[in-house]
């Protein structure tokens, strides 16, 4: 006797758990080897899972087993030139001898070899921003109701068939049958009773006439039963949904790079994997992330993405150019009110002679007020210039809001990000 | 096979490319139960599911069962899983089938129809009449109560993940898996009890158990008299209690679950749970090479009856043939693909054999095999199914065409001596020795080490001493300590662990290292 089950539709990931409980296990693994491939590799993958190795012999399950040594008779097959009472020195490794036998005695393929897997791009993300928190994260409530979300709102009687309740229907036709048939069910069984009782009755004293009213009046309530509809219109039950307004939950991030001829490609490079982190880190906390690329030589311009990374300019450097459009794109498209502000500012430092001071008093009047978090990273090897001795002060004025580091090389970038991003609790705990 | 092809037309058959359905699904199981019928395969029902292959992965790597508690290694089991499927390394399960009653067999919806018929002949009824047959599955498992446990067993794990937190749970896991080839009894048989059953009884065996360990750990002096420590002192014998367990005890797992004097009863639940697992698939374990022989010996057969009686057509059975092979192929030693003998391949030409010896014995056949030469077939193979391990399977069955076949070779690798030596090859005079050291090669008891308990200081310190019978020189592992070191949560006490060779003991371990 047999018997099919579908079980398609059944919960996938059934081994979600254990995964996790792996995943946890070895957290202090897995995260070193998500930091160094963040170094190591381009961040335009990291859109990607991750391959993670972790040494087999830290993640292996000892049991009692027998090592090398002693003496054992191994029987393998496909033998083509040997005869009995050959000898041969011992084979290298040991993978054809001493591994065959014993080797297939266990599933658990254990053994010095990496443990490899694939984490999940979620799985990556998380544990590259573990323990990083995004700097005054808020809300912005907004009035208008371009976001709204349908949310349930019980019962009605009104809708479409398509969002029709069936069990508070069926109930609510329950309980409408029940109190339209009581009063005809009472009548009917009063009827029923006076019949009987006349039937009982001696044949002489029985009243034809009565009986058949009787078995009339019997007939009607029966067919007025019968008529009770099982469900009627009136019956039917909708789920109501209303629209809600949401509040907002939206960021813009914009990158801001010198791109005059002292930056190089390199530089460009390293600029890019920065905003790369901090736009994926936006987005895992962010419903929306708009891009904004304003890139700036001696005068700024905004651009694509394309343009910002691989076009090349060559010229001196006005940085309050670059803040100047900054202030304008905000003041036309992305009200305070209703966006998250985040700037990313990449330079090599360079900037002309006057022009340092200027930026400190964009920055500190116009821009930092309005802004969640403002993240300059200069790209230099080299002693710093004006420009960061300025940028010093606005810090100064803004700790919370306003950080600023240097980065040599590309292996910099991550390390910095994080320190820019550590949260909140343990970054006081390093500032007192 | 004695049959021949005839001519066929395409347009008679049912089965034809590679879509299926269930109409198709339920059509072909019922001419193969009728066909394994004939046969004489005797099976539990059969409940046959179609899954995913995303769920086939979590039953891989959930040692196939249905139901089973979380822990961690089974998500490292998981991620290989995952990692060697995707990257097309492994082909998913050809089969996964579950020693219960009903018996559970998964198909994937990805396979074409000629896999699902395929799959069914083998899991469903090649693997299900094994399990009912075999007689270690008989005497070990209970096939109609295992489900039932493993639910059981879930649900405890995870109260008690609730009331001891997911870590506790997980060391005490942790530590029992490293143990649990030495949680089997050997010869004897467990009765077999339903979920709710366990449930209640279990209640009881905490409240007994416990009382039991407190009596055996009492702290009440019992004639004792400490003026009385040295041997020439001892002149009433106190010193010379009998030995605790008075007789080696092999489960080790047991023996904890029983006498660890620090345990909490929770903990000794669980330690039973992953000891009546382990228990579970000792007989899979030691039937291996029977177990896929009997199967694909049977999924050959019953598609060529199918082929015979026109119920597929010729491009399926192509498919199946091509498929078959891939799975009966075995590379030799130095191919870069070896690993291991494949128990399909062994198997599967053990059972062919048989049959073939059966009916077409030669005088080779007549001389090793005097009485299976000439007899029924059908009445060889079922015996041999139903009474025998892979060990002793081996040893009565294997015959020098299949070891010729196989080419077959042994090697003597011996520590003392800086060479290695073809102790014997698939001739005239190797044949038996083959077959001797083959036979052991799949023998468990030679397999593992042999460790057993051989005292528990119940009177002084509490600690636990186990013997290793060394053969062969062979040495443990290193993975000694952290086992040692697991054993040691379990106990509570110091561990000692004597290697006797020849019954004098050669060497001695200590955990905590710094004891004794």
């Amino acid at each position: 006797m047999s018997y099919f089950i579908d079980r398609r539709s059944n919960a996938r990931h059934k081994s979600a758990v254990n995964r996790q409980r792996f995943l946890k296990r070895y957290q202090k693994h897995i995260k070193r080897a998500v930091e160094e491939s963040v170094n190591r590799r381009s961040i335009t993958d990291m859109e990607r899972g991750e391959k993670v190795s972790i040494p087999g012999r830290d993640i292996s399950e000892p049991v009692f087993r027998h090592g090398k040594g002693g003496r054992r008779t191994v029987v393998s097959p496909g033998n083509r030139e040997f005869a009995e009472g050959d000898r041969m020195r011992r084979p290298h490794g040991g993978g054809g001898g001493g591994g065959s036998g014993e080797g297939s005695a266990s599933n658990q393929g254990e053994g010095v070899d990496e443990f490899a897997f694939t984490l999940s791009r979620d799985e990556f993300l998380s544990f590259i921003f573990d323990g990083l928190e995004l700097p005054h994260l808020e809300r912005k409530q907004i009035a208008d109701m371009a976001e709204s979300r349908p949310v349930r709102a019980g019962l009605s009687r009104q809708g479409v068939p398509a969002r029709m309740n069936i069990v508070r229907s069926m109930r609510e036709a329950q309980a409408r049958r029940i109190a339209m048939r009581a009063p005809i069910r009472r009548a009917l069984c009063d009827a029923q009773k006076a019949l009987e009782e006349e039937e009982r009755k001696d044949p002489v004293l029985r009243h034809p006439g009565r009986l058949r009213e009787l078995r009339d009046e019997i007939e009607r309530l029966e067919r007025r039963l019968e008529a009770v509809p099982f469900i009627d219109t009136y019956d039917l039950r909708y789920n109501h949904l209303t629209d809600q307004p949401q509040p907002s939950n939206k960021a813009v991030m914009f990158c801001v790079m010198d791109v005059s001829g002292s930056m190089t490609q390199n530089h460009k490079d390293i600029a890019k994997r920065f905003f790369l982190l901090l736009y994926l880190f936006l987005e895992r906390d962010y419903e929306r992330v708009e891009l904004v690329f304003i890139r700036h030589h001696t005068s700024a311009r905004e651009v694509d993405e394309e343009a910002f990374f691989y076009s090349r300019e060559t010229g001196g450097t006005i940085v309050s150019s670059a803040l100047h459009l900054l202030d304008e794109i905000i003041e036309a498209r992305y009200p305070p009110a209703q966006w998250n502000l985040y700037v990313a500012q990449a330079s090599d430092g360079d900037n002309w002679d006057d022009d340092s001071i200027q930026c400190r008093q964009i920055l500190s009047d116009a821009l930092m007020p309005r802004l969640q978090y403002y993240a300059y990273v200069e790209i230099t090897p080299h002693a710093h210039q004006a420009l960061w001795e300025e940028y010093t002060r606005v810090q100064d004025r803004y700790p919370e809001r306003f950080a600023m580091r240097q980065i040599v090389q590309a292996g910099d970038i991550y390390p910095v990000f994080r320190e820019l991003f550590k949260s909140r609790q343990s970054g006081q705990e390093a500032h007192s | 096979m004695s049959t021949s092809y005839k001519p066929i037309h395409d347009e008679d058959f049912l089965g034809q490319g590679s879509d299926w359905s269930f109409d198709d699904l339920e059509h072909y199981e019922r001419e193969i139960a009728r066909i394994a019928g004939e046969f004489r395969l005797d099976t539990y029902p059969n409940q046959i599911e179609i899954i995913t292959s995303e769920q086939m992965m979590d039953a891989y790597s959930s040692i196939g069962m249905p139901v089973g508690y979380s822990h961690w290694s089974f998500g490292k089991q998981f991620l290989s899983v995952e990692q060697a499927y995707k990257r097309g390394q492994m082909g998913l399960a050809y089969e996964l089938v579950i020693n219960s009653d009903p018996c559970i067999a998964y198909l994937m919806e990805e396979n074409t129809l000629m896999m699902q018929i395929l799959v069914m002949a083998h899991a469903c009824h090649g693997h299900n009449s094994f399990f009912k047959g075999n007689y270690l599955f008989r005497a070990w498992t209970d096939a109609s109560a295992i489900v039932d446990y493993l639910v059981f067993a879930r649900r405890y794990v995870s109260e008690c993940e609730e009331r001891h937190g997911v870590e506790a749970v997980e060391q005490l896991l942790d530590a029992c898996h490293a143990l649990q080839n030495q949680g089997v009894d050997r010869y004897k048989r467990p009765s077999a009890i339903s979920a709710e059953e366990e449930a209640r009884r279990q209640q009881e065996r905490e409240g007994y158990l416990q009382q039991q360990i407190n009596t055996l750990w009492s702290t009440i002096p019992q004639l004792r008299t400490a003026d009385a420590p040295g041997a020439d002192g001892d002149a009433q014998g106190l010193n010379q209690r009998p030995r605790y367990p008075s007789e080696p005890q092999e489960n080790l797992l047991y023996f904890i679950e029983k006498n660890a004097p620090l345990l909490a009863p929770w903990q000794r639940e669980i330690v039973r749970i992953v000891r009546k697992l382990a228990q579970y698939f000792y007989p899979q374990r030691q039937t291996q090479v029977m177990n896929e022989g009997w199967a694909t010996f049977w999924h050959y057969n019953i598609m060529h009856r199918l082929f015979n009686e026109k119920l597929i057509d010729e491009g399926v059975m192509l498919e199946f043939l091509q498929s078959h092979t891939a799975v009966v192929a075995q590379p030799g030693f130095d191919s870069p693909w070896y690993n291991g003998i494949n128990p399909y391949a062994l198997g599967f030409a053990m059972f062919t054999d048989i049959r073939r010896i059966c009916t077409e014995p030669t005088e080779e056949d007549r001389a090793w095999f005097p009485e299976m030469a000439g007899s029924d077939w059908l009445d060889t193979v079922h015996f041999a199914m139903h009474n025998f391990k892979d060990e002793s399977f081996i040893q009565q069955f294997l015959s020098p065409k299949v070891m010729r076949d196989m080419k077959f070779f042994a090697l003597l690798d011996d520590d003392q001596d800086d060479m290695v030596e073809i102790s014997a090859i698939h001739d005239e005079r190797g044949y038996r020795r083959i077959r001797e050291a083959l036979s052991l090669q799949y023998s468990l008891g030679h397999r593992e080490p042999d460790i057993q308990v051989w005292a528990a200081n119940i009177h002084g310190d509490r600690s636990l001493v186990l013997r290793h019978e060394r053969t062969q020189r062979r040495t443990l592992d290193d993975t000694l300590s952290p086992v040692m070191h697991y054993l040691h949560q379990l106990w509570g006490f110091p561990i000692v662990l004597e290697v006797v060779d020849n019954g004098e003991v050669v060497d001695t371990h200590h955990w905590p290292q710094n004891f004794g």
